[in-house]
């Protein structure tokens, strides 16, 4: 089973190919159902390689599928690794993207891209899937940017919409900032190692020099930086929400933004020998998760401040990598996947009731209209705001703890991010479901609960959040953490938790305690007072209004980077392309012209001059054969 | 040695009609002029080849030579044939009015 | 007689005559003067012809080239009337530059004889070669097929001769 790793890829291509080429002629359930189909046999093969894989001796095993890069003594083959991280992560992007995709169909039914939406879904699947099964850098890296580039197309669906459009371009350009210091993280393996293939390259790490493998780390940490959206390269993913809601579930919560922190705990042996790095990392991290938190607050669109919170999540999972503490990072991977696909789904599925409304000022009261929606969102925030017994609260935890372990500022600063994610998450359930509606009166008469294919994954997804936490039971309660055990063998330099069981319990005390008093300030807020979120005229004290403008961060980049670009590309049109190289070009055709008309005079017509030259070549040519 | 005198006797004076001839077609601007150089030239070109023919007692020379007569006795027709028909358009034979291909 | 044979005797008297005949082509003005030292120049030739035993070469040479093409020649300049007044000459420096050029060239083949030997090979066929029979043999045994060819190439002459002779209407309208 495990041989036939190379049909999961393969399954999302094909889906690709076919409603790429005749989409448009096929119906559009037709082409939904290939889309679906092809994750969903996808799925299926990889929940039977899991499967097979846990009981690998090695606990890894490479699939070669054929001889991609032979040139010389560079020798790249097309390999996948079948361990067991890239199998988990296949679980997470085949299980969600398949749900993803049963959503979209009805979620996207009445659009005219229809085909076109599935083309570019099954794409990322597919580049998505390649980035995690690749057994050297170099196959990551295509996964990597062939998932940007979908990203790119998806945010950009309804391009007739400049602002999407504009939208797109700002998550390609951030996203190849970062790959340009991933590129020159790949090219400093090799230089160093000889080799790009994880195999080799990470039982040789630790034999190269120190400073280099700081090095390596923080330019690979560049790259995950631009896809996962941490400081500086984090504005793209709020603008990114102008994309269709299934894509923002699909691509900016649950797996293209993780494709980071897949990098780091595949290369986990860097940043385990770097404590530079991975102290830029957990810095990064927490300041990145504060920083988002701190704009959720008052957003005011039901995607933006999911967004916000995916920004502030992911930041957690650094600062997890951070630390050390690689497999709480991953299954915080997971449950984030789960609950946060579940509250972008059911964003959606609001959305569609209020007839494409977006703003939770304009909503309210919408338990009683969307009873599915409601109680699936309200599980997946409990589950985000780390109320205890739910899966965000173990994998929160479990972060924190070794946080706490290493640092107690950090996990003070994580501490503020988990009690600020809960009180803006709440803040939405709030707005949007309980008090009276605040809409228009035919937004009201359009409200409608969402058809069956939307719900039966929000209610699947909702189920997931409850439950996911066996996955990463504590150790100190007695039970076997699942996802611990299972992603151990990846991690390099162990790194065991020491912590005695008091303070465990008193940190995972302090946390429940802080979740379930912050729930309680935010319904004080929005149920008992009824307080509504101001309107953009309105007056705002000015640090509400600094942090309502997002810090005015993209103000400072457009003004700081955009702006001296502008005036540099300007100047290399003006002066470079005009003047230097078109200079070039048209001179070479005047001077060739020029040259033209001064050989020319060498045509007299006369035939007599002709004779005399030819006479004189001719005595030159015997001068120099017979004589000399 | 042919009869007494040496082969090269027979070059010299070759290349030196040849010589005179091709003086003659860069000196004279009456194509007329400079045509019967050119046949001096063939001439010269006979000349040698004969006397080669006569050392080696091979008749192949003699043969090209005959046959050289034959063309030059048709290319002579035909360019004469040729400058009637200039002279009938540019009423002159003088080369340096042929110069429509200039520049 | 006076240490020298008879050829050799013939062989200087007639080089001589050439090149001052070749010598008068090219430099007398006058165009008919040009082709009557022609003329003489191919009869020097032909005696040359005559000194190395070719004697069909001779007898052809005379009448195909002084007896046919020269007249030819000469027919052609009365047809257009040139004498030596209208006769174009060169710039004095077209002049030097041609004579220095066929100087330099003669130069260069007569050093390219310098050290090679007088060539004393031996003879294989017999000197009779150049008698008519014997010549006649190896043309038709073995130089029939170019014979022929020569034959077509002189009738392609012809046509093409008379084709080109041919006077336009048009100009003939023109000129009257």
């Amino acid at each position: 089973m495990i041989k036939l790793v190379g049909l999961i890829p393969l399954f999302p291509l094909i889906g690709f190919l076919i409603n790429g080429f005749f989409g448009k002629k096929l119906s559009k359930s037709l082409s939904g159902l290939i889309a679906c189909a092809a994750i969903l046999a996808s799925f299926i093969v990889s929940v039977g390689i899991f499967m097979e894989a846990r009981h690998l001796p090695e606990h890894s095993q490479i699939v070669n599928l054929f001889s991609w890069i032979n040139a010389g003594t560079l020798d790249i083959p097309f390999e996948f690794v079948v361990d067991p991280l890239s199998t988990w992560f296949l679980l997470i992007i085949t299980g969600i993207g398949f749900l993803i995709h049963v959503y979209s169909t009805s979620y996207m039914h009445d659009d005219e891209g229809f085909s076109r939406f599935f083309t570019y879904l099954n794409l990322f699947v597919f580049f998505m899937l390649l980035l995690v099964l690749g057994n050297n850098f170099l196959i990551m890296f295509v996964g990597w940017e062939g998932v940007g580039l979908c990203s790119y197309l998806l945010i950009g669906f309804w391009f007739k919409n400049t602002d999407y459009n504009n939208a797109a371009r700002k998550a390609f350009v951030m996203n190849r900032i970062g790959d340009l210091g991933f590129l020159l993280g790949i090219l400093l393996i090799f230089v160093t190692f000889g080799s790009i293939s994880y195999d080799e390259v990470f039982s040789k790490a630790g034999t190269a020099e120190h400073g280099t493998i700081t090095a390596i780390a923080l330019l690979l940490f560049i790259g995950a930086m631009g896809k996962s959206a941490q400081i500086p390269l984090y504005t793209w993913l709020p603008d990114a929400m102008a994309g269709p809601t299934p894509v923002s579930a699909l691509i900016h919560a649950a797996t293209m933004v993780t494709a980071g922190i897949y990098m780091i705990v595949r290369s986990n042996v860097f940043y385990s020998i770097s404590e530079t790095a991975s102290a830029v990392v957990a810095v990064v991290g927490v300041a990145t998760a504060l920083f988002a938190a701190t704009i959720g607050l008052f957003q005011n669109d039901i995607k933006k401040i999911l967004a916000y919170s995916t920004v502030s999540q992911l930041g957690l999972m650094f600062l997890g990598l951070g630390v050390g503490a690689y497999s709480s990072s991953v299954f915080h991977v997971t449950t984030h996947a789960f609950f946060k696909a579940l509250l972008f789904l059911g964003a959606g599925s609001v959305i569609h009731a209020m007839g494409g409304e977006q703003d939770v000022r304009k909503m309210g009261g919408l338990k009683k209209a969307l009873p599915i929606t409601f109680m699936t969102m309200l599980l997946g925030t409990i589950a985000i705001s780390g109320v205890p017994g739910f899966s965000g609260f173990f994998s929160k935890d479990e972060i924190l703890a070794h946080t706490y372990e290493h640092s107690p500022i950090l996990w003070f600063f994580g501490m503020l991010t988990s009690m600020l994610t809960a009180f803006y998450m709440f803040r939405l359930m709030f707005l949007t479901f309980w008090g009276s509606f605040r809409g228009t009166k035919e937004q009201h008469h359009h409200l409608h609960e969402s058809p069956k294919a939307m719900t039966f994954p929000l209610i699947v997804l909702a189920i997931l959040s409850v439950a996911g936490g066996v996955l990463g039971l504590p150790h100190f309660w007695g039970f076997h953490n699942f996802i611990g055990d299972h992603l151990e063998p990846l991690i390099l330099r162990k790194n065991p938790s020491t912590l005695p069981h008091d303070t465990e319990w008193m940190l995972m005390g302090i946390a429940s305690l802080a979740a379930l008093a912050v729930i309680y300030v935010a319904y004080i807020i929005y149920r008992k007072r009824h307080i509504i979120p101001l309107n953009e005229n309105d007056k705002m004290p000015a640090l509400q209004k600094t942090i309502y403008h997002k810090y005015y961060v993209d103000e400072i980049y457009d003004a700081v980077i955009r702006k001296p670009v502008d005036v540099i590309s300007h100047v290399f049109y003006k002066f470079v392309d005009k003047q230097i190289i078109d200079g070039l070009v048209e001179g070479v055709g005047t001077s060739v012209k020029g040259i033209g008309s001064v050989v020319r005079l060498a045509q007299q017509g006369d035939i007599s001059f002709y004779i005399i030259t030819m006479m004189l070549g001719v005595i030159g040519i015997l001068l120099f054969t017979f004589l000399l | 040695m042919i009869n007494g005198i040496s082969i090269n006797y027979y070059i010299l004076l070759s290349a030196i009609l040849f010589i005179i001839g091709s003086i003659g077609v860069m000196a004279r601007r009456n194509s007329i002029i400079i045509f019967m150089c050119v046949e001096l030239m063939l001439n010269a070109v006979n000349l040698l080849l004969v006397s080669f023919s006569t050392l080696h007692g091979d008749a192949k020379g003699q043969v090209f030579v005959f046959f050289i007569m034959a063309v030059a006795a048709a290319e002579v027709a035909v360019g004469l044939a040729i400058l009637s028909m200039i002279y009938r358009n540019v009423k002159s034979i003088d080369t340096q009015l042929f110069s429509n291909l200039k520049n | 007689m006076l240490g020298y044979t008879i050829t050799q005797w013939l062989f200087g008297i007639l080089s001589f005559l050439a090149i001052m005949f070749g010598l008068m082509v090219v430099f007398s003005r006058n165009p008919v003067n040009s082709v009557l030292y022609l003329v003489l120049t191919f009869f020097c030739i032909a005696g040359h012809y005559l000194i190395m035993n070719a004697q069909f070469l001779a007898i052809v040479h005379i009448v195909v080239y002084a007896g046919a093409i020269m007249v030819l020649f000469l027919f052609i300049i009365m047809l257009m009337n040139l004498n030596e007044d209208s006769e174009p000459q060169k710039t004095w420096l077209t002049k030097i530059i041609a004579a220095v050029a066929g100087g330099m060239m003669l130069f260069v083949l007569v050093g390219s004889l310098k050290g090679s030997e007088q060539l004393g090979l031996s003879v294989n066929g017999s000197s009779q070669i150049g008698l008519v029979k014997n010549l006649g043999i190896v043309l038709f045994k073995d130089f029939l097929f170019p014979f022929e060819i020569a034959s077509i190439l002189l009738l392609a002459a012809l046509v093409g001769v008379i084709l080109l002779g041919r006077k336009d209407p048009q100009v003939l309208d023109k000129k009257l």
